[in-house]
């Protein structure tokens, strides 16, 4: 299954209004920390890691999350990978 | 006879307003039941029955708002149930069908066709969608024959309704048939049922900006109790978390992504167990003495996107493994912040712990919640210079403190808790 930055984009913002029904595309800064911009706690954080698992099938480690911090290394990680 | 009673959902709860009963008279209910949902000044609350049996009467109804104790409904217990048969005949719940598998008796056998009745199989499958019996329906096909267009043509004018329409009341809960069409030939149109919502919105007891003062107001008291009747007395230690944090993070490695383990868990484990062998702090504080709980119930203080805080209970905390209490945590978040927890769930936590780590707050001492006896607070892990044997390195840290009531315990068993809970956190591998 590949994937277009847009179907990512549009899969990542899906998953993450199940965490933060809040969040809309239009108002969060895709460069800037995504926790601290949705007051994402770490339990919400995993939440969203395993409905990227759930939607998208890629292993993520533990120690990858660091590449996680914003929409835009979020797309670039999972586009790397979500094939 | 079981008597059903509005239960306290926390020692600051005083009353409830039963917002929706999931059974009716002649139901049958099984200890664990959800059986009704109580609304409390913090939150929507499914409220589970601790008896099995058979529904007797239900005594309060729908959104009226009555104090802790007061009887909700009675059950007829087993035994008691043939003895005492269901006033309301409910013929559609009837006992469930045997298992052997039965495929004639699932599916609503079309009517047969009766002597000089005749109709289109469209027609009859349309005619049992709309609940309309053939017999009563004027055939215009040959013979007489029953078809689609007469079963429409039968369909009472109120039931005409738009399938947007139908959808929506549905989604709502509207009942259909009082609901008074203006669309064509009487059809209820989608302005229709939105028309008819309104009135029901407005009988809604408590609407979300009340319902954050009402939270407001709940925090206040207790927290105002607390502190007019519990003296206080604090107590922090830094704890190395070096060797917790490098063995989750091997855990970690061999589990999938939906087994993981945060911090938080490993954390919760450690002071249930903790709390375990030091006495004193886990109980609650009743006419002027100590009442020590065996089991050790977890309140977590889960803050809310909206605002405000609930603390619901982990059950037997110290008992379950790493993994399961890490799976209540997180449902325990989840029905939390959807406003869907369980009576079980908030009505008897023995202590509370605060996590303020994600926040990035280094240190908290909290506020008691009365009747317990102490709280926990955890703060961020952050990387610190430790020195250790003479030497010096960094190290994450992390920063626990008690809050606990003078009355119940003294500064030393204070200390004794933190101190194993740091022991504890040493060797997670040995957490039981």
């Amino acid at each position: 299954m590949i994937q277009t930055a847009e179907d990512l984009r549009a899969t990542v913002f899906s998953v993450l209004a199940e965490i933060a029904p809040e969040a809309d595309a239009a108002s969060v800064d895709a460069a800037e920390s995504l926790r601290e911009q949705l007051d994402l706690d770490s339990m919400d954080f995993l939440n969203f890691v395993i409905g990227l698992h759930k939607r998208l099938g890629v292993e993520i480690p533990e120690s990858d999350y660091s590449r996680l911090s914003s929409i835009n290394g979020v797309i670039a990680y999972l586009g790397a990978r979500a094939r | 006879m079981y008597e059903f009673r509005m239960p306290s959902l926390g020692a600051d709860m005083e009353a409830g307003i039963l917002s929706k009963w999931l059974v009716q008279p002649g139901d049958r209910v099984k200890r664990g039941d959800v059986v009704a949902i109580i609304e409390t000044e913090k939150s929507d609350i499914e409220v589970e029955i601790f008896a099995s049996g058979q529904v007797e009467k239900i005594l309060v109804e729908k959104g009226q708002k009555v104090p802790v104790g007061t009887l909700l409904a009675t059950l007829a217990t087993n035994g008691e149930a043939a003895a005492a048969p269901a006033p309301a005949p409910k013929p559609v719940a009837a006992p469930p069908p045997p298992p052997t598998p039965v495929p004639v008796a699932t599916p609503a056998p079309p009517p047969p066709p009766a002597a000089g009745l005749r109709s289109s199989p469209a027609a009859r499958k349309r005619a049992r969608e709309l609940g309309i019996d053939l017999a009563a329906v004027t055939g215009s096909g040959p013979s007489g024959a029953v078809t689609l267009a007469d079963v429409e043509e039968a369909v009472p004018a109120h039931q005409h309704v738009h399938p947007v329409a139908r959808n929506m009341a549905a989604e709502l809960g509207i009942d259909l048939s009082k609901v008074t069409g203006t669309g064509i030939g009487g059809a209820v149109t989608k302005a229709d049922v939105e028309a008819a919502v309104r009135p029901a919105a407005l009988e809604e007891p408590v609407a979300p900006r009340d319902r954050a003062a009402a939270m407001r107001r709940a925090i206040a008291a207790a927290m105002a109790r607390s502190k007019r009747e519990i003296p206080h007395y604090y107590l922090a230690t830094e704890i190395d978390m070096s060797r917790a944090l490098a063995w989750l993070a091997e855990e970690n490695r061999r589990r999938s992504v939906e087994e993981r383990i945060l911090p938080a868990a490993l954390l919760l484990k450690a002071v249930a167990c903790a709390l375990r062998e030091v006495p004193g702090l886990n109980g609650f504080w009743v006419d002027g003495a100590f009442q020590p709980s065996a089991a050790v119930h977890l309140g977590v203080a889960i803050s809310l996107r909206g605002g405000g805080l609930i603390a619901p209970a982990i059950h037997d905390a110290g008992r379950k493994s790493l993994g399961e209490l890490m799976a209540d945590l997180r449902g325990l978040v989840q029905r939390t912040r959807a406003g869907s927890l369980r009576s079980s769930e908030v009505s008897d936590p023995t202590i509370t712990v605060t996590n303020l780590g994600d926040q990035g707050v280094e240190t908290v001492f909290g506020v008691i919640y009365p009747p317990q006896v102490a709280l926990v607070g955890l703060g961020t892990i952050v990387e610190r210079p430790w020195a250790k044997d003479g030497m010096l390195a960094a190290r994450p840290v992390l920063t626990a403190t008690l809050s606990a009531d003078h009355r119940a315990s003294d500064g030393h068993r204070g200390a004794t808790f933190l101190a194993a809970l740091d022991r504890l956190l040493q060797a997670p591998e040995k957490l039981p």
